[in-house]
């Protein structure tokens, strides 16, 4: 392989992986909840894709890498777990009853209600999500992701992104709410 | 349509995920259902709202320096500071086994081939290790299911090659998992299979082994080894499996793999 090969084949790298970056860097962002760990998780990301990226066939490459990235998340969980850490609570641990039930709406309307949070309150509502749920609900509204292409970022089946995205706006809307009676 | 149904495909409703007989069967029932309408205007609220919100990071200045700074140079720029890291790159790549004379003999015979080289003799050998390891230490899979779309995605950033999963229930083969495994000193990909009570593995790496067209085998300590190349990937299935269902078994893979997509 010669060394010109090897350029070209990072300028092609380069053009197709980073205009993703701010996609990428949103999810480690959003996965971890820490900027610095979102930096170093990115960045071993984009190495292993372009150690990768021979192999890559795929048609749509935002995907691929945001699958890299969560698996490099993933790892640094489960390294991390081994340590003593404030407990994660997981999609088993999420019981239905646990979540306060949507009450009814009062006098306003409440689709003219949910419009009214700002950007720091929505991002602090997606935080507090349990880590599956706030996974499916980052890469479909933010990312901008089809169905099937979260199915193979998630690892999991598309029926199974339905139902996580379902029960995460039930979440999401009923935190939302409390948060509507807490805001003056 | 009851309104548990209609709860969760209001969603897909809303993500224009379904098609147009679901969205039908969905509006049908929203129109004679107020709870669930109120419940898709809620979600439709918060899905604008949420669009309206600035909820994406731009990417650190430094973090982008960073990753760039760790690629090799650019095509532009003149060979010389960027090429002792160029070299360290090159190494993760290694070049593409040479084919041998026999890849042609054995295309164009429709017989199992016995292999006759030394390097596929010894890769025979450490396949057949790796299966026995695969069924003693209890560690058959790394990541267990039966769905193809959760065990291709698994290997993304895990291995160099992104090995083709495929689907052969109906064939009479369940896909179990996938795990990582070494073959002659490299990592690769096993997928797992199983045929009644017995494992198959199918190892998929690329440059293992002498490139073979067509599948040639080998029987080693009772177990059946078959190894092929497609799509510039090399394939060694092993199993316990006699030998006439185990060529069953690479001839539906080999047309699941066919025809291969075209480079996009």
């Amino acid at each position: 392989m010669s060394a010109d090969s090897d350029a070209e084949r990072s300028r092609r790298f380069r053009e197709a992986a980073l205009p993703h970056l701010d996609d990428v860097f949103t999810l480690a962002r959003y996965l971890t909840r820490d900027p610095v760990d979102a930096e170093d998780a990115v960045q071993e990301c984009y190495l292993r894709a372009l150690r990768h990226f021979d192999s890559y066939r795929g048609p749509a490459i935002k995907p691929w890498l945001l699958a890299i990235l969560r698996n490099v998340c993933v790892a640094e969980f489960a390294r991390r777990s081994k340590q003593p850490a404030p407990a994660e609570s997981t999609e088993a641990d999420v019981n239905e009853d646990a979540t306060p039930m949507w009450q009814e709406p009062q006098a306003s309307p409440e689709a003219a209600l949910l419009r009214q949070h700002d950007d720091k309150t929505i991002r602090r509502l997606v935080d507090a999500l349990p880590q599956p749920f706030r996974e499916v609900i980052v890469l479909r509204e933010v990312n901008d992701l089809s169905y099937g292409e979260i199915a193979d970022v998630a690892g999991v089946p598309v029926g199974t992104v339905m139902s996580r995205l379902a029960r995460a706006r039930s979440m999401l809307r009923a935190a939302w709410n409390v948060a509507e009676g807490s805001t003056p | 349509m009851n309104c548990s149904e209609a709860e969760v495909l209001l969603h897909a409703l809303i993500d224009g995920e379904l098609d147009a007989g679901h969205a039908r069967e969905v509006e049908a029932h929203l129109a004679a259902c107020p709870a669930c309408t109120e419940k898709l205007e809620a979600f439709g609220a918060m899905q604008e709202a949420m669009a309206a919100a600035h909820l994406k990071d731009a990417a650190p200045a430094h973090l982008r320096r960073r990753i760039e700074a760790a690629m090799p140079a650019p095509a532009t720029r003149p060979a010389g500071p960027g090429k002792s890291r160029q070299a360290t790159w090159r190494t993760f790549f290694g070049g593409l086994t040479i084919g041998t004379a026999l890849s042609a003999a054995v295309a164009a015979s429709l017989v199992i081939a016995v292999f006759r080289d030394d390097q596929n003799q010894q890769i025979t050998s450490e396949i057949v290790s790796a299966h026995l390891r695969s069924l003693q230490a209890n560690h058959l899979t790394d990541v267990e299911t039966s769905d193809r779309h959760t065990v291709k995605p698994w290997f993304n950033g895990k291995i160099d090659v992104s090995p083709p999963v495929i689907d052969l229930t109906a064939q009479g083969f369940t896909l179990i998992g996938g795990r990582l495994d070494y073959i002659d000193g490299k990592e690769v990909a096993s997928v797992v299979y199983r045929r009644r009570e017995h494992v198959i593995n199918l190892f998929v790496a690329q440059g293992l082994g002498s490139e073979h067209a067509a599948v040639a085998g080998a029987t080693q300590h009772g177990f059946n080894v078959r190894h092929w190349t497609q799509g510039g990937l090399d394939f060694w299935a092993v199993s316990d499996i006699n030998a006439g269902e185990l060529d069953e078994f690479c001839q539906k893979l080999m047309g699941g793999l066919q025809p291969t997509p075209p480079p996009s």
